[in-house]
């Protein structure tokens, strides 16, 4: 392998500059085939957080087809997401309206974000904290509607092994899947949180590389697409 | 392309399009239990509004759109292999239903 000449026409310490891809499968193909890193101009941190998003996808998606199998192999009725959901509101029953609320948050919270990376290459660090201490500050908005939820309905008997509404499985479904993306949801709170602190003090400036800021946005969004699904499979189904 | 020496650059103005489109397509889906459409209506414009907020997040949010085709394709081919899964699971969870109303009666 170490056996290849350098080129004589290149510097043996300095990298060959990267070319653009050829379009379509061609660059794919070349990219891959070149024998040293595949993900070119990418940088490391970003491609790692991919593959990590990547096997949190398959971690999810195990989970909402479990929730798929008990759900279609029950001969109960599963009890109706819209009524459980529903809240109270001046003597008015709205249904699934507290879970719409928290979709409205998570999707601001994703907008602040993007926001955020993009101030943050234009290295306006002051911009770039408030925005990403706003995503963090949704985010808990977000946690503190989900642990209201939870504990209007463990208050009215549901469980993991049963409640009073239907289906057994409801519950075990239910706290499984929104208890593995709340724990999303608040490990990100504190992710963020922790960047947007060390841009505030300066800690990027000597590198002058704010990529940090787009990989914990990389997650952050990534908890609101998981979002999208389950809002979708398990509230509107 | 950006060269990534300088990171993704897009307008703001960007963003908050695609903000607006998402909280008009999360409205739509919270209409479609609202006023309780039932059935394949229900169930294909559900999937529809979520494929669309999906795509815009991961392409205009996780600005895939702008990355090369190498890691584009290796993040989103292999979540394909779910697929298999689900059908997997579906008919494996249809065989204990049916088995279920034999051996029970309900």
């Amino acid at each position: 392998m170490a056996s290849l000449p350098p080129d004589p026409g290149e510097s043996s310490s300095s990298n060959p500059p990267v070319l653009p891809p050829a379009p379509g499968w061609q660059g794919i193909a070349s990219d891959w085939a070149s024998d040293k890193d595949a993900f070119k101009q990418v940088p490391w941190g970003k491609a790692m957080m991919w593959i990590f998003l990547l096997s949190d996808t398959f971690i999810f998606s195990c989970f909402l087809t479990g929730y798929m199998s008990v759900r279609m192999a029950t001969t109960s009725a599963w009890p109706n997401p819209s009524e459980v959901f529903a809240l109270t509101i001046g003597g008015k029953e709205i249904p699934l309206i507290l879970i719409a609320i928290m979709t409205f948050v998570l999707i601001s919270s994703s907008g602040t974000m993007a926001m955020a990376v993009n101030f943050a290459y234009r290295r306006d660090r002051a911009k770039t904290t408030a925005l990403m201490l706003a995503t963090a500050a949704l985010g808990l908005t977000f946690v503190g509607m989900q642990a209201f939820e939870w504990s209007k309905l463990i208050a009215e008997g549901v469980r993991p092994w049963g409640n009073p509404m239907g289906a057994a499985q409801f519950g075990a479904s239910f706290f499984m899947i929104t208890g593995f993306h709340g724990l999303h949801v608040s490990i990100g709170v504190i992710y963020l949180s922790i960047v947007a602190l060390k841009v505030l003090r300066g800690d990027y400036e000597r590198s002058g590389n704010y990529q940090i800021v787009e990989i914990a946005g990389l997650y952050w969004h990534f908890v609101d697409l998981v979002w999208v699904f389950i809002f979708a499979f398990f509230y509107l189904w | 392309m950006m060269a990534h020496a300088q990171g993704q650059q897009h307008p703001i103005s960007l963003y908050l399009k695609i903000w607006g489109l998402l909280f008009v397509l999360s409205t739509l889906s919270y209409l479609v239990d609202y006023f309780h459409f039932q059935g394949y209506l229900r169930w294909s414009l559900i999937v529809t509004l979520m494929l669309l907020k999906a795509g815009l997040i991961v392409s205009i949010f996780m600005h895939m759109a702008w990355e090369r085709l190498a890691m584009v394709y290796a993040i989103l081919v292999p979540p394909l292999c779910l697929l298999v899964l689900v059908g997997l699971m579906a008919t494996e969870a249809d065989y204990v239903f049916l088995s279920r109303v034999v051996s029970f009666g309900r």
